[in-house]
């Protein structure tokens, strides 16, 4: 699994590639808190458009994530969910909390 | 799983119970140690549903750990948004039948899917334990 960020205008985009799970959710965990405690980014958009798979581990840190944000005030948006990462969310009953946008373009105009 | 009817769906669903099944082992049942057998086994049912065959599958997964607690298999409210405590809420959405048995020394988990099931929020069924 690879994590980077970038910047664009005042959101910070975290690419993901890789499957999260287990192994490596603490990670994806570490790199969203750092933006939206840490660093106070008011907009964060995880790009899972090359995660083919998702876990519960990952699907707890993207919680912690969603709870981070709303305890600062700033917005977490996902786009790029495959079939996969959507059914393990829609499971866990937690699809309609996210915001979740088919592409980047839909993310940052959100 | 395709020469069986199973769906690109619910071959996602049977993956995804299985992973997180071996990965509760692993956490629960074994404390993360890493040496500590597992065992898998596979096996083909059909079941006569309105007059019609459904193929299915059976997935038995064996370890040595300590006895379960069946207590603690109660899966946690959704109802509260916290990380965690959500791999057996998945297995349970994810499969059809999803029973645990102490056998012997031995933890067993029984997971079934059948082909013509919907797979989705809650679609388990949740059988007395053998």
């Amino acid at each position: 699994m690879k994590i980077s960020a970038r910047r664009v205008d005042k959101a910070t985009i975290l690419d993901v590639s890789g499957n999260i799970d287990m192994s490596n959710s603490p990670e994806v965990r570490k790199a969203l808190l750092r933006e939206l405690r840490e660093k106070g980014v008011t907009r964060v958009v995880l790009n899972l458009t090359g995660v083919a798979y998702i876990d519960s581990s990952g699907v707890a840190s993207l919680v912690e994530g969603l709870k981070a944000s709303r305890e600062s005030g700033s917005r977490f948006v996902l786009f790029g969910l495959n079939d996969s990462a959507r059914e393990v969310l829609k499971i866990s009953r937690l699809l309609k909390l996210f915001e979740v946008y088919d592409d980047e373009t839909q993310a940052i105009a959100s | 799983m395709e020469m069986l009817g199973f769906s690109e769906e619910h071959n996602r669903a049977i993956i995804r119970a299985v992973d997180e099944a071996v990965s509760n082992i692993m956490r629960h049942s074994y404390h993360g140690r890493l040496d500590q057998p597992i065992e898998v086994y596979c096996n083909r049912l059909q079941r006569r549903t309105n007059g019609e065959t459904e193929q299915g599958v059976e997935i038995l997964l064996f370890d040595c750990g300590p006895a379960v607690d069946t207590t603690k298999l109660q899966a946690r409210s959704l109802d509260e948004i916290k990380p965690g405590g959500l791999g057996l809420h998945i297995i349970r959405g994810s499969m059809d039948t999803v029973q645990y048995k102490r056998a012997g020394r031995l933890n067993r988990l029984r997971l079934v899917k059948y082909a013509q099931s919907s797979t989705g929020e809650c679609g388990s069924t949740e059988e007395k334990p053998q």
